[in-house]
This record gives C-alpha cells, structure tokens and sequence, in this order.
C-alpha cells in the first residue's frame, strides 16, 4: 500500500512534512525493485540539498542506485542506524528505513511532487 | 536471445531474468542474498543450460586435447575431471573450461556461454589429428545442485550408487529419478555439489524431481546473481571479467594450471618466457573495501595517487558482510590500495583467495 499522507518523486523517493521539516526515505516499490540493500551512502548533517538533484547512493548486491532529493534544504539528521542495518530500508521502507531529516527552504516544491494516487499510476505505467 | 529448456519453469518461479552471453537467465527467484545463503547453509538448484559441451572424439582426440590445455590432460583417467585454460599463441586465455575423459579418445569440453562458437571455431582450427569436434551444447542441459546438503538430497534419486562415494573433480553416468545422467562433483560455489548434464528434452523432468526435494531440505533455486556472488567469495575467476584473450594465466594468478614440463601446447614458449623473466604485465588480486562501498568492475585502483589497475569483479559478500572483489593491478605490492568509488578514494586491503 501507498500511504496517502506523503508525497513523491518520480525517483520513488518519499516525503513526509511536519512544519518545515521534511523527512526522506525511498518507497516500499523501489526497495522491491532494487532489493537486497547493503550500502547507503548519505550527505552529512549540515549539507544543502536542491530540488530534484542527486544526494546519495544505495548499493544493492547487483548495482547502484542514486538518490534525488524531493525538495531543497540542509540536512539537520541522518539516520546513523542505516551505515550498520541498511537492510531495514527492505523491512521498513516507511519507517525505520528513512534516510534523512531535511529544513525545507522552500515547501511549496512539494506541491511539484506526486502524491499517492498520482505516484500509484506512475509505477504503474513504469511497469507497463 | 536464447531461452533455456528450463525458461518456463523459471517463468512459472516467478525468475526476474537478466541478459548473459547471449541468454536469456534467470538472475534471481527471491533475494540475491537468501538464495546465497542457502546454497552456504543447505542446497540451491541451478540452470546453467547456457554453458557449453563440444566433444571431441575419435582417433587423435586425446592429442588434440593436450596441444590445447594448459593443464596436463595426460594425467585424467576415465571418469575424471580438469580444470584447464585454452591459450593462445601469445599465452592469452581463449577460455577456461572443465574436461571431462569418458575414454583416452574421448572427452567433453565444457566451456562458457559467451564462448560456446569461439571455442568450437579454436578448436576446429587446430584440428590436425583427425578428432571429431562436436557442439553438443544445444542438446545438453546442465542443472548443479550445490550445498552442504546436496549429498543427501540427491542420494535417493539414484539408488543404484552412492553418490557420496563420488570424488571431487570425478564424474559417473548413471541415472538421476530414472533420467540418463552425466553426475559430477564439481560446482563453482566453493561448496560441496554435483553438476547433472542430462539430454535436453528430458531437462524438465530432472528439475521436477529435485526441486521439491530442493525446498524440503530448506534450499532455493539459485539464479546467476547468486552464482556471481557465491564464485567471488570462493576466489572463482569469470572469464570475460577477471581474465580474456590478453591475459595469460600467470596474470590471472592461474599458474597452479600451467603444466609446462614434457609436454607441448599451445602458448607454452610465450608462457615459459613469462615464468623465466617473471614479467607480468598485470596481476589478479584479491581485495576487501575497509568501509561498506561496494567496489563494481571498472573502477579504479590507485596507490600513492597513481592508478594502478582496474577492479575486475566486485559485489557485496553475503557470508562476509562486506565488499570484495578482485583487481588487475600493474605492481606487486601487498600494502593497502584505494578504489575510486564515485570519485572518493575507499581504503582497501589485499587480501588471499578464497575469501571465504
């Protein structure tokens, strides 16, 4: 299932916001496509990320995946458990398996993202 | 591309397929990592119909065998198998394959997919003894059952043998669930296993009947992610990867198969000029990223800010918990390398084969 209460990129990443504060992971259909996840490489807390542009890499046991970031802002936390367990972004895509906390700078580039039904049609025309 | 007799029965498996040698395969049923694991811990059962089988037989095989290997092929007896490299003139590697001796006129090569009509072309051009050559690679299909448990599992489908009495590197032909079958100890796991070549049309039937003994003993079917993974960690060179036509075997670090004394084979002068000057061009190491990056075939190697090769094979070891792979490097040094992972230098170590 698709959580309505977030937003996404077309680049399967999602977003959750509580006031300016937007936090990251990657959905539960891009953990089920890349699978197996042994390495996250992520930006460290204070790093400014841009709309739409590159931020990190998962490793898989196959290949390597980049990660773009949904909105712009600094990293104000890292999830540090991922660097030991990134498996738990298979387990608890939504969850334990988020990546990064973000201070947006400009929250109305989430009204350029999709949200759940919209990204619902958009893995299904991926898959089509 | 090319589907295997078993392609359905992966289809219906729900395989995620993958392109290799020019074959449609499966590259995993359900996670890279489990499948790993159960071919560690109890059994996985392979498809490997894409490898190749050319015979060659008759009056002047077993001359025509030796002029080819590196390894000494005059030391099989029926029923054994090598390990050996085609070379050519030069000392490059045309490929790595298995031998098998039915008799002293005749054997099975079995070499790799990607490889299938070149090696059949080599071989046919060096043909001066008379030996029939023969591709059998369309009506042979290969099924390995690898694992600590595959003893066990497979006894019972051959009840007129024991199948633990099969030595390493020896083959029977005999019959698995009724089905006319080549079994052989050999694998490219690391593990104990048994690699089954059966008549293509009876495939199906011979996967039918060890699968469900497969499942019941807590193994997997294994695709070619796992089989990628499971031969790095067990030090298994990849042709095509860690090796080809412009490296010889000292530079894969496969000298143990070289067999240079009382005998001739093609490649032999530039190999023994090779082992007497000790100038190797490059050399095949094993190496262990010191964070969880993963080194991938094609990056970089540098030492004291200078390239000094390339990774050849790299993956995520799911025994070791971290990175391994091999590279090709221009220097002898034991001391720690750096990978350029993404454009950071990653610390590595030099580390023995097998890693596991």
């Amino acid at each position: 299932m698709i959580p309505n209460n977030l937003k996404y990129n077309e680049s399967h990443e999602w977003v959750r916001q509580e006031d300016d504060i937007a936090t990251i992971g990657i959905t539960d259909y891009a953990q089920s496509e890349i699978q197996d996840i042994v390495f996250v490489e992520l930006p460290d807390v204070g790093t400014e990320l841009t709309h739409k542009t590159e931020f990190g890499v998962i490793e898989s046991v196959k290949a390597a995946f980049d990660l773009y970031s949904p909105v712009s802002g600094e990293v104000i936390e890292v999830n540090e458990s991922l660097l030991d367990t990134p498996e738990q972004v298979n387990e608890s895509p939504y969850d334990d398996g988020w990546f990064l906390k973000i201070r947006m700078t400009d929250p109305s580039e989430l009204d350029t993202l999709f949200d759940a039904e919209q990204y619902q049609a958009h893995i299904e025309a991926e898959d089509a | 591309m090319k589907r295997t007799p078993l392609y359905e029965v992966h289809k219906s498996l729900n395989a995620k397929f993958t392109e290799f040698g020019g074959w449609e395969m499966p590259l995993q049923y359900s996670s890279i990592v489990k499948e790993h694991l159960a071919v560690r811990s109890t059994a996985g059962l392979f498809d490997l119909s894409h490898m190749g089988e050319i015979d060659v037989k008759g009056e002047g095989a077993n001359e025509l065998v030796q002029k080819l290997c590196t390894n000494d092929v005059g030391r099989l007896v029926d029923g054994q198998v090598q390990y050996t490299l085609l070379c050519n003139e030069t000392g490059g590697i045309v490929d790595d394959i298995l031998v098998y001796r039915h008799t002293e006129n005749d054997y099975t090569l079995v070499v790799n997919a990607a490889n299938i009509d070149k090696d059949r072309r080599w071989v046919e051009k060096q043909n001066d003894t008379g030996a029939v050559i023969a591709d059998d690679s369309e009506n042979t299909t290969l099924i390995a059952l690898q694992g600590p448990k595959s003893i066990d599992i497979l006894k019972p489908f051959v009840p007129e043998l024991d199948v633990s009495e099969i030595s390493f590197f020896r083959f029977v032909v005999d019959e698995v669930s009724g089905i006319p079958t080549a079994i052989s100890r050999t694998g490219y796991t690391g593990e104990i296993g048994f690699e089954l070549y059966v008549n293509s049309d009876k495939a199906e039937d011979l996967w039918n009947s060890l699968y469900p003994a497969v499942l019941e003993a807590g193994g997997l079917p294994v695709g070619l992610g796992a089989r990628d993974t499971l031969r790095l960690e067990a030090g298994l060179r990849l042709y095509g990867m860690d090796m080809d036509d412009d490296t010889t075997p000292f530079e894969a670090g496969l000298s143990r198969f070289v067999k240079l004394d009382n005998r001739d084979f093609i490649g032999k002068d530039a190999l023994l000029a090779q082992k007497e000057t000790g100038n190797l061009r490059k050399r095949l190491v094993g190496f262990q990223v010191l964070d969880r990056a993963v080194a991938r075939c094609g990056y970089d190697v540098y030492q004291n800010g200078t390239v000094i090769g390339k990774v050849t094979s790299g993956a995520p070891s799911p025994s070791l918990k971290c990175p391994i792979g091999f590279a090709s490097i221009s220097i002898k040094t034991k001391k720690t390398i750096e990978i350029d992972i993404r454009g950071k230098l990653h610390p590595a170590k030099i580390v023995k084969v097998p890693f596991i």
